[in-house]
């Protein structure tokens, strides 16, 4: 029956090389001498010192952080309590809106949500006079849709975990308050850092959102690196791109190994645990036949 | 937090409001309540309302006159998508790219997953990752860096004229050619993902089992793997096709100005129109149309979350 083809190896040589190409000749390009982009005019790193110095793309990089930071970290503590009332609570009033709202943004294409939100905001702004377009209406465009993406994060956690150890808790007088911060925070915590990065990755990489609720001076890095991009290829889009795979490669390396070393750590552990465990069965014998000789 | 642990008896005395409950459920609903729901109303009436003389400013839909309530709603918006054959047309072809877009990530992502789901355990989980990986970098970049490869004196009109295949180069930017490269690019993980997760609990013994009595392989791959798969090829396809409808980045950057896009017609409406009475009734129309696929995809998913279970 077994025939071996070369079939599969050569159809996923093909997809990687699909996925990759583009990303391996955007940083090649980016040390091109030339102005022309794609004429290759030799090597240089000009256009890395022409980003460094180019002031709207730094202010646009300092607000995009500023707007991912507190868009992660919001997404995170309301998402974590909208996974919490979805798995732990039966029912409570609204429990269907809850997930239904929740579900939305994972759906919705992000030009009518950033539509309804602008509307929105100018209408409130025209009633109350607040808020102005800028980091404020970003952040909130943001944290409205990262929160879908960290609440199914922390949710699917939430629902695996082992409710014994809550249980426990509760039963050795544990106040609800306490069970959560001391047993149940804890343990989703590896959830929770994957729910801030993947919510930081989603709005430092959000362009219509941004486009939408952005003001005067004030924009993200996306929305410049968009408006550069609809005219045609630059040299500088080539350069953060760039930058950003090196980011990326370095945080991939950086959390592989960190990766391994706790393997390995969790496997001298294992290891000693299994060596102490040899070590004490003897004496579980000694005792059992003492008992049986009195 | 009464009903943390339903099925133990309650211990202490119930209070009559339990603040921290309150607090767990009500932090995320307000919130979404006033930045979901509340603008998506926003939309609808002012889909429903007309501009006042001035062209800024609405009139209220519902306004007090002469002792009595009066409602008003205007449907001069959606009269004038349903008059104007271009908006007709823009939805077509929009629901048209985003089944074509599904189409291809299916045809190349299945093969793939399946290929993926029977490789070498030991390497598995680094092949998988190493499509993950370019989804870490930015989305908007990724898809710009296809104009470097794409465009008149790009890298692979270079290639090809190198090569001596062409003698002229090859117009490929801003062509359905382009834009459907961009769309798959930018999709197609969303696609091998779900296929990938059903393919690799996929039961072997099934496909022995109908190899032994007598399927050839092309027949067990019709009759076994594809229906045993079928979750998986739902779930990518509708993860594929519901973005796809309304994507605006990839056909502004990657198509031509003559490939009509639903996103691309509700943004200058908005932004170069400013008619936002038009733009707001282009996004209910759109939010309608894929509400069908929507409720399937919820479907499927507490399906398939019930089966997880």
């Amino acid at each position: 029956m077994k025939r071996s083809s070369a079939l599969p190896t050569v159809w996923m040589i093909l997809v990687y090389f699909f996925l990759y190409l583009p990303i391996v000749v955007l940083v090649i390009y980016s040390f091109n001498a030339s102005k022309m982009v794609t004429i290759w005019g030799g090597w240089t790193v000009q256009w890395y010192g022409a980003v460094v110095h180019d002031h709207q793309l730094i202010s646009a990089l300092a607000l995009s952080l500023k707007v991912a930071l507190s868009t992660a970290t919001a997404s995170v503590v309301l998402g974590t309590l909208a996974a919490f009332a979805l798995t732990r609570y039966r029912r409570f009033k609204g429990k269907s809106l809850l997930n239904f709202m929740i579900n939305i943004p994972l759906v919705m294409p992000t030009v009518v949500i950033a539509l309804a939100l602008l509307l929105f905001f100018v209408t409130v702004q025209k009633a109350i006079g607040f808020p102005q377009k800028g980091f404020l209406t970003i952040f909130i465009g943001h944290t409205v849709m990262a929160i879908s993406y960290a609440t199914v994060v922390v949710q699917s956690r939430l629902k695996e975990m082992d409710r014994s150890i809550e249980e426990a808790a509760m039963d050795l007088g544990a106040r609800p308050f306490q069970v959560f911060m001391l047993v149940t925070l804890p343990s989703i915590s590896q959830a929770l850092v994957s729910a801030w990065l993947l919510a930081f990755s989603l709005s430092i990489d959000e362009v219509v959102i941004s486009a939408f609720l952005s003001g005067p001076g004030a924009t993200t890095l996306p929305v410049v690196i968009f408006s550069r991009a609809r005219l045609g290829l630059n040299p500088t889009i080539n350069v953060v791109g760039a930058i950003t795979v090196y980011l990326v490669v370095i945080a991939v390396a950086i959390s592989s190994v960190l990766m391994a070393r706790r393997e390995r750590r969790r496997a001298l552990e294992s290891a000693a645990a299994y060596r102490q465990e040899i070590d004490f069965h003897p004496g579980v014998h000694a005792g059992d036949t003492g008992i049986v000789l009195s | 937090m009464a009903d943390l642990v339903p099925s133990a008896p309650d211990k202490r005395p119930a209070k009559l409001f339990n603040w921290g409950r309150l607090a767990v459920i009500g932090s995320p609903q307000l919130w979404l309540i006033a930045f979901l729901l509340a603008p998506f109303f926003v939309l609808l009436k002012i889909s429903l309302s007309e501009s006042n003389a001035l062209g800024i400013g609405f009139d209220p839909i519902i306004s007090y006159v002469n002792d009595s309530l009066q409602f008003k709603l205007r449907f001069s918006a959606y009269i004038a998508l349903v008059r104007d054959n271009l908006y007709i047309l823009t939805y077509l072809s929009s629901l048209w790219y985003a089944f074509l877009t599904t189409v291809l990530c299916l045809a190349i992502g299945y093969p793939f997953s399946y290929f993926l789901a029977r490789s070498n355990p030991n390497v598995r989980s680094a092949l998988l990752m190493l499509v993950m990986l370019p989804f870490w970098t930015s989305f908007l970049i990724r898809i710009y860096a296809w104009k470097n490869l794409l465009d008149v004196n790009g890298l692979i009109n270079q290639f090809l004229m190198w090569a001596g295949i062409i003698h002229t180069p090859l117009r490929m930017m801003f062509t359905e050619f382009s834009f459907m490269i961009g769309m798959v690019y930018g999709y197609i993980p969303f696609m091998i993902l779900p296929l990938y997760a059903t393919l690799v609990k996929l039961d072997t013994r099934m496909l022995e089992a109908a190899a032994d009595l007598g399927a050839t392989p092309l027949k067990t791959f019709w009759l076994v793997t594809i229906p045993l798969s079928r979750s998986g090829i739902i779930a990518g396809s509708l993860l594929v096709f519901i973005p796809a409808v309304g994507e605006y980045v990839i056909p502004e950057l990657l198509a031509g100005p003559s490939t009509l896009n639903i996103g691309r017609v509700m943004w200058n409406e908005f932004f170069l129109n400013l008619d936002w009475q038009r733009a707001s009734a282009v996004a209910i129309v759109m939010i309608i149309l894929i509400l069908g696929p929507i409720a399937v995809f919820n479907k499927y998913q507490t399906k398939a979350l019930e089966a997880a279970r």
